[in-house]
């Protein structure tokens, strides 16, 4: 308990001083927070400028193209997914080192169920509507007993996971054979990473999220003001609302263009991963902020005896945790196999999970726990998509990329640790 | 003039608790009146955290009686001992470093709109609970616990404990790692909630801080209840006595 007395006592005179503007406060309530170690979005930002700056420079042609902004998408929308899920289980301060192959798993499940070929473990030649589903379940089954032996046998998820890494790993050698590709031929699972919406559907889209985030930000200020509470300052809301209409707008804009070298066939519009990651950002940003649910995850990531001590049920929560985790990776791998267009044993192996973990950190998830939004996934999951994208076009070879990937990561890891000594030892 | 004019908010009559072959408390005797702060001292194994808990329902009692209000009562569990309006504050406060102070007031009781958090409701109550302890040094409600000094973290934490309508506020060792200026604001602190008609139990070691806002000291000596007294009519000498040898010649075990 020492650091406490440290703390000198004119820290408990921060309320005096003169009258500022709201803007002023703000501003001064984000340093707070930024000193006290929630630095949040800014590393990923940052390294998202720089990163874009650089390959810019560097492959003027073939960087910020329409192409590639849209191929950047379609490559990075199953790491992104799977990290969402990921930042569950990192804000109670877990981790699930499986959840690559979980999506591998799932994905396996759904293409068997769906494949026209017989001879597999499993019932062929089903639709999507009881393939997907039964991915999802099967994640679901995966996360719930994951959790349930972390949280009631104790074990670190560290073991746990890694022991579920290797055997899910051998569970889709045996679904699929060994040496297996399984061909996935169903449109509607193809469609999520191989096609773009229609230009008007994309404005439209576009529009409806505008003007519903607009819609969200005034009715939030009326109800503080309305509660006689201090609220951001109308300039703020504007900045917030303009900037996100500019940045989409140019974004959706840059896609509705032809990227088609081919004439004959034309290929234009948002890619329809696109929306589907916009649509989870919004249902987990909701859990997590708006929801006692998402309050509670966060109170056991940062103090489980205080979550315990306030009634909440630590195990559930954590079991839950680990549930969304593998929920958010069986979405995950459906979305690897459509843009493969088969799953093989390799489906959500390799890279794919040490990636997932690095896009949540880098997006400003905390391996200590406690920390952690849906945005950081998309954020970090743009910063891993734009190196290794980027990367490819400067012709680097695998090993280069996989060298400068960890690198950011532990870069990331590195300033989510000093942030947190920060944060202890600071006021 | 006889102490007991009014019913007390708790007392507590012939408490027995043993852990195993352990008996921790014996025949224990104890009150605690609204308005007033009652400081609960004792050695170290005396007895203290273990009649607290019994109080907060984490152990239930072995036998003996526990009233409020004058009625009987049986605390099984902390829901229960919260359902009283009996709040403890503990040692470790119990903060979510990563949670602003609203979202730890209010954890685990969160105020909702359907499925929704009612984040605007929450933000204003804390407001009015910090203001009606007449707390000014946290600047907004809205600050994560991280940023906050370790006296600021101790106004937190009393003030999630009356939030609820309590009637009874057990304060662990609330000084214990606060240096002088943070220590006296909250002590000050301490003698607010026991004006605004709380009943204020102060476990504490330190003898200044039992003089400062006490009015009332009861001593556990062993296990046992060495004597609970008003803190106007002992010196300074005569409770370290109690504490260390479980009498005084002056005293004994006579109530007052």
């Amino acid at each position: 308990m020492g650091t406490l007395t440290t703390a000198s006592a004119s820290d408990d005179r921060t309320e005096a001083g003169p009258p500022s503007s709201p803007l002023a406060d703000y501003l001064r309530d984000y340093w707070a927070r930024v000193r006290s170690g929630d630095i949040g979005s800014l590393p990923a930002v940052a390294g998202l400028v720089v990163l874009s700056a650089i390959f810019e420079i560097l492959k003027p042609d073939l960087f910020f193209t329409k192409a590639n902004v849209a191929n950047l998408f379609t490559q990075g929308a199953g790491v992104t997914l799977i990290a969402m899920g990921l930042v569950f289980v990192l804000i109670i301060g877990e981790i699930d080192l499986s959840a690559g192959f979980t999506a591998g798993l799932c994905a396996s499940v759904m293409t068997l169920l769906m494949t026209k070929q017989p001879g597999f473990m499993l019932p062929h030649g089903q639709s999507w509507l009881i393939g997907v589903p039964a991915a999802l379940v099967t994640g679901m089954a995966v996360g719930a007993l994951i959790g349930w032996i972390v949280s009631k046998i104790a074990i670190p998820s560290f073991v746990v996971t890694l022991a579920a890494y290797l055997a899910f790993q051998g569970v889709i050698l045996m679904l699929l054979g060994e040496g297996n590709i399984v061909r996935i031929s169903d449109p509607n699972i193809l469609r999520l990473e191989n096609t773009s919406l229609d230009p008007t559907v994309g404005w439209i889209l576009y529009l409806l999220v505008v003007v519903a985030y607009a819609g969200v930000r005034i009715l939030k200020v009326r109800r503080r003001t309305r509660s006689g509470l201090s609220s951001e300052p109308a300039l703020l809301t504007g900045v917030r609302v303009g900037a996100l209409a500019v940045l989409l707008g140019g974004l959706v804009f840059m896609l509705n263009m032809e990227r088609s070298l081919n004439p004959a066939r034309s290929l234009k519009g948002v890619p329809v991963i696109v929306p589907v990651i916009g649509a989870l950002l919004v249902i987990w940003s909701f859990v997590l902020n708006r929801t006692a649910y998402g309050r509670h995850l966060y109170a056991v990531g940062g103090n489980r005896e205080a979550a315990r001590r306030a009634g909440i049920d630590v195990n559930k929560v954590r079991i839950s945790a680990f549930v969304i985790c593998s929920l958010m990776a069986a979405v995950g791998g459906i979305i690897l196999a459509s843009r493969a267009n088969s799953v093989d044993s390799n489906t959500g192996g390799s890279d794919i999970l040490l990636k997932s973990v690095g896009a949540a950190v880098i997006g400003g998830a905390s391996l200590f726990g406690g920390r952690g939004r849906a945005l950081d996934a998309v954020l970090g999951g743009a910063v891993i998509a734009i190196i290794d994208n980027g990367m490819g076009l400067l012709g680097l070879s695998a090993g280069t990329k996989s060298v400068f990937t960890g690198i950011v990561l532990l870069a990331a890891a590195g300033v989510d640790a000093l942030s947190r000594r920060r944060g202890a030892a600071g006021t | 003039m006889s102490a007991v004019s009014t019913e007390p908010t708790l007392s507590l009559n012939g408490i027995h608790k043993s852990f195993g072959p352990v008996h921790v408390l014996r025949d224990v005797t104890f009150q605690a009146n609204a308005g007033e702060v009652t400081a609960l001292v004792g050695d170290n194994g005396a007895g203290k955290s273990t009649l607290v808990k019994c109080i907060g329902g984490i152990h239930p009692v072995d036998s003996g009686e526990i009233r409020y209000n004058g009625a009987p009562v049986t605390i099984g569990n902390p829901r229960e001992a919260a359902a009283l309006g009996i709040e403890i504050v503990y040692q470790d406060l119990a903060l979510c470093d990563n949670l602003d102070i609203v979202g730890n007031m209010f954890l685990g009781r969160e105020a909702k709109r359907g499925a929704v958090l009612d984040d605007e409701q929450m933000e204003q109550m804390a407001q009015q609970t910090l203001s009606s302890l007449s707390v000014r040094t946290v600047r907004s409600v809205r600050q994560p616990v991280a940023s906050l000094s370790g006296g600021q973290r101790q106004t937190v934490a009393i003030a999630k404990a009356v939030l609820w309508n309590s009637k009874v506020v057990i304060l662990d060792e609330p000084t214990a790692a606060l240096g002088v200026a943070q220590t006296a604001q909250v002590l000050e602190l301490v003698r607010r909630l026991a004006d605004t008609g709380l009943a204020v139990i102060l476990i504490s070691h330190n003898m200044n801080d039992v003089f400062a806002v006490s009015d009332r000291i009861a001593a556990l000596y062993l296990g046992t209840t060495a004597a609970q007294v008003k803190t106007s009519e002992v010196t300074h000498s005569q409770v370290v006595e109690l504490i260390t040898t479980g009498g005084s010649d002056s005293l004994g075990r006579k109530d007052s």
